[in-house]
């Protein structure tokens, strides 16, 4: 019998090696293939198309842009740096002068660079997507355990997640500027919008996931819960919230991708600082390069999506207890 | 005489569906000693799960009572512990944690750190998994589940044993593997069991009492059968015992001479119904 699967196995086992390592070589080249096919396609269409403010820039002119988006950052830098070097020479010479004098510091005032702007947005979204996150999950729970409030909440829930951001952007505004009044903000008004419309929109399948996984957690773990006469709390800590870790990072996953849309488009409206701010900036310029330096965010906005997406892949794939879970 | 420790008397469920109330099981009169095994025996959608839930308190009789110590048993507690039929260990976490959850809740202010660690060790070497205590339930084979399943039930010092067919989705040989590691373990700790089995040789083995129930609906006990064969027993001894064969033909001609299951129809509903059902029935 062992020297039948032998002989059986040897010539069987070449070609699966091959297949594999061609799999292996498939995995690499058909990304390549298709970004080849894309930039070509890319170069052809922007060379035909003439816009008022000339034609379409292509990956060349992209390609460079991002070069001259980086240069104008550091120069930005440098001019920042300088400026409080000025500053305080000036403040020594003055101290020199007089013992007495109270050194003020006044802060830089230097315009916003695209790199600058992608740290603003990426600040942006991820407080707005923890605040949804903070707020949904335990809903979600909450909903999940318990089929009263399940129905009670379902209507609401219902009407209020297709709702666009644009929509909440001015209400949301003006209830800000009303209600967010200090001497001293923490924060700006601004990102205490753009933060707010994230949350009211990228909350939704954290919500309505985790409500689920809570409701289907299977009939035999709430029963070890009852037979160890578990408390309540120790009951959604214990068994209801690892149990249900699967479904919340999938909301979660969803969610962190509406986050993102949302915040570039609420930055373009509300003219908040961030990534939608630029390209806008950009739109209302209108200067040879603007189509060039929009192209450069759109490629921008689609790289830091994709990456939290696969941030938050990671970090599900961590947090996972399902390791039969395909995850991709 | 030893004392009565659990009694059903005339009890009953009923359950609400759409074609009004159904009434699963009725007028079970059963009295249970100390330390005593009993088997729970009827073919497929009869009601032994549904018994075995009243006693654990997990399903409320709507029919008479069910008493433990004279007191009507109104929730599940660690006392009456369970091993479900699926093992149902906690997936996220170890075998160890596993039973750390049990004995950390019922023990919590009873046992020191040091004595609990020491307890769920025991227990993880009661049903030999001392060496896979760190391994996730997705990691060990069924029959090793299954094991880790009775360890956490042992460890809550339960005063009687409630097993949900405990080997049903086991092979031939882990099953009857566990068998001998539960007789061992009884013999040991003198528990008091509820076993519910589709197997009949697995039941005159172990059983100092098998319980035959009758088909449903409104199920009930058939017979009851003492099987009066020494312990401790023997699996390949028992194969030649002439009483054996007795016993195990007499639960065989219940089950199908007297009871023999006639509607398949009604059978497939139990089936489509509750999915486990259908993993028993193959073994
Ligand atoms: N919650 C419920 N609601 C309605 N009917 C139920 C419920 N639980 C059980 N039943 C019904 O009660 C009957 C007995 O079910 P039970 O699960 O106790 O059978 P069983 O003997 O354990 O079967 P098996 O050997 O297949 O596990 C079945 O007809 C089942 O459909
Ligand atoms: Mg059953």
């Amino acid at each position: 019998m062992t020297t039948q699967s032998q002989l059986i196995s040897l010539p069987s086992r070449l070609p699966r090696l091959l297949n594999r390592l061609s799999k292996r070589l498939l995995n690499v080249t058909a990304p390549l293939l298709g970004i080849g096919v894309f930039l070509l396609l890319w170069s052809a269409a922007a060379a035909n198309i003439e816009t008022s403010l000339g034609s379409f820039p292509g990956p060349q002119a992209v390609f460079q842009q991002f070069g001259q988006l980086w240069q104008e950052h550091s120069d930005e830098q440098v001019r920042e740096q300088a400026f409080y070097e000025r500053q305080e020479e000036r403040n020594a010479a003055r101290l020199a002068e007089d013992p007495n004098y109270e050194v003020r510091i006044r802060d830089f005032n230097g315009r916003p660079t695209f790199i600058s702007q992608i740290g603003t947005s990426l600040i942006t979204v991820l407080s707005g997507f923890l605040l949804a996150s903070a707020i949904a999950i335990p809903l979600g729970i909450l909903i999940g355990l318990n089929q009263f409030v399940y129905m009670a909440a379902n209507p609401i829930i219902q009407v209020l997640k297709p709702v666009s951001p644009l929509a909440w952007l001015p209400l949301v505004t003006i209830v800000v500027s009303a209600v967010y009044v200090s001497d001293d903000p923490m924060f700006e008004k601004s990102f205490v919008t753009s933060v707010i419309t994230v949350t009211l929109c990228s909350l939704w399948p954290t919500l309505l996931n985790t409500a689920v996984g809570v409701a289907s957690i299977e009939s035999d773990f709430n029963n070890i819960s009852r037979v160890l006469k578990l408390k309540s709390l120790t009951h959604v800590r214990k068994i209801v919230l690892p149990a249900s870790v699967p479904m919340i990072f999938t909301g979660l996953r969803l969610s962190i991708g509406i986050a993102w849309m949302v915040l570039i488009a609420a930055e373009m409206l509300a003219q908040n600082p961030g990534l939608g701010k630029f390209v806008w900036d950009e739109f209302q310029n209108g200067s040879s390069e603007s189509l060039s330096r929009i192209l450069a965010a759109v490629l921008v906005i689609g790289l830091v999506g994709f990456l939290l997406d696969r941030a938050m892949l990671w970090l599900q794939k961590a947090a996972s207890w399902d390791k039969s879970q395909v995850l991709r | 005489m030893e004392h009565t420790l659990l009694e059903l008397s005339q009890v009953g469920i009923e359950f609400p569906t759409e074609n009004g109330p159904f009434c699963a099981v009725q007028d079970i009169n059963l009295k249970v000693k100390k330390g005593e095994f009993i088997s729970l025996i009827g073919h497929s959608g009869c009601g032994k799960s549904t018994v075995l839930n009243m006693v654990a308190g997990l399903n409320r009789a709507t029919r008479g009572g069910v008493v433990m110590h004279g007191k009507e048993v109104t929730e599940p507690g660690p006392e009456r512990a369970v091993v479900f039929q699926n093992h149902s260990l906690l997936p996220w976490l170890t075998a160890y944690q596993n039973i750390e959850l049990a004995v950390k809740t019922v023990f919590k202010s009873t046992m020191s750190k040091g004595e609990m660690k020491e307890w769920i060790h025991h227990n993880l070497n009661l049903v030999h998994m001392t060496h896979a205590a760190d391994k996730r339930p997705s990691e060990i084979s069924g029959g090793m589940k299954q094991r880790v399943g009775i360890a956490r039930a042992l460890a809550m010092k339960p005063e009687i044993l409630l097993m949900d067919e405990p080997f049903g989705a086991l092979d031939a040989l882990t099953r009857a593997h566990l068998q001998d590691s539960v007789m061992e373990i009884q013999e040991q700790l003198n528990n008091t069991i509820i076993m519910i089995t589709h197997d009949v040789d697995e039941a005159v083995l172990l059983s100092d009492r098998i319980v035959m129930m009758t088909n449903g609906p409104a199920a009930t006990i058939g017979e009851i059968l003492t099987v009066d064969l020494p312990r401790p027993r023997n699996r390949i001894a028992m194969a030649e015992s002439t009483d054996y064969y007795q016993l195990r033909s007499q639960v065989l001609s219940f089950l199908y001479e007297k009871h023999s299951k006639i509607e398949p129809l009604k059978k497939e509903r139990h089936k489509s119904n509750r999915p486990e059902a259908v993993v028993s029935e193959a073994s």
